[in-house]
């Protein structure tokens, strides 16, 4: 049995809670919101006693040494002393400065930052719109040229982020960023190894970044990327990626739909995106793989490439996780 | 004289073998049911232990966590059927990393000595 002391007050937490779990439970509101490590909204800070090294995980060096952990992925082993961390510490604010409708349900968000902020394209921040309600996107610009942030955000049915976004956010507001972090980007020194990228709907975002990212940093292998939807309007910048094929050789665009209708995007393939790609990489050992989009899609698929040869330092998954 | 662990490769060895190891054991029908539900990134953590502890390295695996950590998948019908088929997975992996055969026996007979605490009996 551990405690932990918050605000004055001593609580227990029952085996296998979490901070977040056991705080909720006795009502205190605590910012919360994918509950898997992720979107860090339920940043907090031990001030006496040790919290586990995995309710670290994705922070920054600089914040864990002043002992901020997840409350959602902190089953405490010993009793702590805990505080809220002043969400001014953890956010940047930004003004909208573009929204452009990229298909039925998808809009790109561009934001400029009030100051600067580092991040690898296909990272993710967390997006607030005031102090409790922020979601988890993926960074598809890139971070050279002072270009502004950019996100791909789907109009999820009741979202309550996405719905703000899509039906109030007006350029010249503002909001708040949180983050980078996630290690699913391009990393050079070894310009040579072959790229597979597989993304559903707006797993796409991340991908973009990444692609954009290798081609600048002047990439040699190979880089296929796969992008699939339902149906081909839930394809999206497939003009830019065909353009970006046609200009790169080493690019190729693999479009892929469950079904294909009628489309005007060419090349497109009907089917299941894992058995496409992987019949057009059926051995991707040596390759690099990046998977981002639905979370069941994304964990099959990092089983199966794994399975085809793939070593695991190779495989970099984001899935999409909802918000709950 | 060296170690068992020292001889093989030490870590170096367990980074080579954890990826072959885990590839054999989920395609292996007789033992990829017990793997299906579980995460990739902790369960590779996992064999990483496993091949650490029956290399003979440092490791802080007790009797108790094994049983702990099998508890349930004795429930859904884990057996001694298994375990040998882990134990030849784990021979074959050695055999293509080339380790020799008299260190091969060495290891099995490591794992073996799990089996008890594995199979809470």
């Amino acid at each position: 049995m551990t405690q932990l002391k918050f605000k004055d007050n001593v609580f227990t937490v029952s085996a296998g809670d979490t901070v977040l779990d056991t705080l909720l439970e006795q009502g205190h509101a605590i910012p919360n919101n994918c509950r898997a490590g992720a979107c860090q909204s339920c940043v907090m800070q031990v001030t006496k006693g040790n919290v586990p090294e995995n309710s670290q995980k994705g922070l920054k060096d600089s914040q864990k040494a002043k002992g901020f952990f997840l409350a959602c992925s902190c089953t405490p082993k010993e009793d702590i002393n805990i505080q809220l961390v002043d969400t001014e510490q953890l956010r940047i604010s930004a003004s909208v400065t573009e929204i452009n409708k990229l298909s039925g349900d998808v809009v790109e968000l561009k934001i400029k930052m009030t100051d600067a902020f580092e991040y690898h394209p296909g990272q993710y921040v967390t997006l607030w719109k005031d102090e409790h309600l922020g979601r988890s996107y993926s960074i598809a610009s890139l971070p050279e040229n002072g270009e502004d942030l950019c996100f791909h955000i789907r109009h999820v049915q009741d979202g309550q982020f996405s719905g703000w976004v899509h039906n109030e956010l007006q350029v010249g507001d503002a909001l708040s960023v949180q983050g980078p972090a996630g290690d699913c980007f391009y990393t050079s020194g070894n310009p040579e190894q072959n790229l597979l990228l597989i993304g559903t709907g707006t797993g796409l975002a991340p991908l973009y970044g990444i692609i954009h990212d290798a081609l600048k940093q002047g990439h040699t292998g190979e880089i296929h990327l796969f992008h699939g939807a339902e149906n081909p309007t839930g394809l999206y910048l497939t003009d830019e990626l065909t353009k970006l094929a046609q200009q790169h050789s080493n690019f190729i665009y693999h479009p892929c739909v469950m079904n294909i209708e009628q489309s005007t995007v060419k090349n497109i393939t009907e089917g299941d995106i894992s058995k496409i790609a992987l019949e057009t990489v059926p051995q991707p050992k040596g390759w690099k793989s990046f998977l981002c989009g639905d979370e069941n899609l994304v964990k099959a698929l990092k089983k199966k490439i794994f399975l085809a040869g793939s070593n695991m330092n190779d495989i970099y998954a984001d899935p999409f996780i909802q918000s709950k | 004289m060296t170690t068992l662990y020292e001889r093989i490769g030490g870590e170096a060895a367990v980074d080579a073998a954890v990826d072959i190891f885990y590839r054999k054991v989920l395609s292996d029908d007789r033992v990829n049911g017990f793997f299906d539900d579980v995460d990739m990134d902790g369960q590779i953590a996992k064999q990483k232990g496993f091949l650490t502890m029956v290399f003979g390295g440092p490791n802080n695996y007790t009797g108790k966590d094994m049983r702990e950590g099998h508890k349930h998948l004795v429930a859904n019908g884990l057996n001694d059927s298994h375990v040998d088929a882990i134990i030849e997975l784990l021979g074959e992996t050695l055999k293509e990393l080339g380790v020799a055969d008299s260190d091969i026996a060495e290891i099995a007979g490591i794992a073996n000595g799990a089996r008890d605490d594995v199979l809470n009996r």
